[in-house]
């Protein structure tokens, strides 16, 4: 197993061989990791103040914005700490495939049983 | 990003390796992976049905909105208690970055040391801990809001809305504690004999295991607590 390299405070990336594996790969640093916390941090804050705003609520913008939102916090997750962003396209079509299929369906379904004709 | 071919270095795509495989990647790295996708495809038919029940029950107590009992004239407000969600969401999400530490301290465990800061975040057992138990204050803050659910009127039987969510949340819930468990055999290996490099791979399926349950409370949170 190859030893790692050593992090580097003022650096974002660190190159890391996993397991000996023959890929070598960049990592996230601990400062990283806390940017990443922050980030999360505010845009739930966000998304739970516009929630007691009563007349955006009633707005249009509400819902996509809310979708917005937590599709960034669920692909901050994915790419920075589930390190998908650095991994092998392997693991990447493991996770999007399946994903984009759940998707298809949720989609699929909402329409199928009318929660989303009254919108289009 | 730098991406090395796989043939460049010879460890597990080596003849050799007892452990070799045919990808040149760790087989429960794919095995884990693939069984994320897996539960993509579980908790979107969850959600799905969640999404689907929406706004169908015939009677209260309904997330969202105030109902009146005709038979009892009895008011029951909104049920879903946003402040205390909000808490554990964060309390989720913190369990995540505690987690992705944990991780770096076990890579990182053969790294001198130097300041106290280094100590800190270089410690595999504080941050195992810590997720650990971060993430049993999600699942209290989940036993708090089923109780006082029940104790509000709404069951698992009491609507389509309670079916949907305690089935949902309660899915989640389950793979929480799984996770925790996981997360204490961890640590308990950890003081038992330390963690280090070598053990990589098997902190990093818990890790990946961890952050899963943390991007689906994600969606729960935007699509059953927060859209009305």
């Amino acid at each position: 197993m190859a030893d790692h390299a050593p992090t580097h405070a003022a650096s974002t990336e660190v190159a890391v061989d996993h397991h000996g594996a023959g890929v070598m790969h960049e990592h996230p640093t601990w400062s990283t990791y806390w940017k990443v916390a922050v980030i999360l941090t505010a845009i739930t804050a966000i998304e739970v103040w516009v929630y007691y705003i009563p007349n955006f609520v009633h707005s249009r913008a509400f819902v996509p914005l809310l979708l917005f939102m937590s599709a960034v916090k669920f692909a901050i997750v994915v790419l920075f700490y589930m390190h998908l962003k650095y991994d092998h396209r392997l693991f990447r079509a493991l996770f999007t495939g399946p994903l984009i299929v759940a998707m298809v369906t949720i989609t699929a379904l909402l329409f199928l049983f009318g929660k989303l004709a009254a919108r289009v | 990003m730098t991406s090395v071919p796989i043939g460049a270095a010879p460890a597990i795509g080596d003849a050799h390796d007892p452990h070799a495989t045919s990808t040149g990647l760790d087989n429960k790295k794919i095995a884990i992976w693939a069984f994320i996708g897996s539960e993509c495809m579980l908790f979107a038919s969850l959600i799905s049905t969640y999404l689907i029940y929406k706004g169908r029950s015939k009677v209260g107590p309904f997330p969202h909105e105030v109902w009146t009992d005709p038979m009892t004239g009895q008011h029951m407000k909104a049920i879903l208690n946003i402040p205390v969600t909000s808490a554990s969401t964060f309390v989720l999400l913190m369990s995540s970055l505690a987690m992705v530490l944990a991780l770096a301290a076990v890579q990182h465990k053969n790294v001198p040391k130097r300041t106290t800061s280094e100590r800190i975040l270089g410690s595999s057992q504080l941050w195992l801990l810590m997720t650990a138990a971060l993430g049993m204050t999600f699942l209290g803050f989940q036993a708090y809001e089923f109780t006082s659910f029940v104790h509000e009127g709404l069951s698992i039987r009491t609507n389509l809305f309670g079916s949907s969510f305690f089935t949902l949340t309660g899915f989640h819930g389950a793979h929480v504690t799984a996770g925790v468990i996981w997360l204490l055999t961890l640590f308990a290996i950890d003081r038992k004999r330390g963690l280090g490099p070598r053990d990589e791979v098997n902190v990093d399926i818990a890790a990946l295991y961890w952050h899963f349950v943390d991007v689906v409370w994600i969606a729960i949170f935007t699509l059953v607590y927060l859209i009305q």
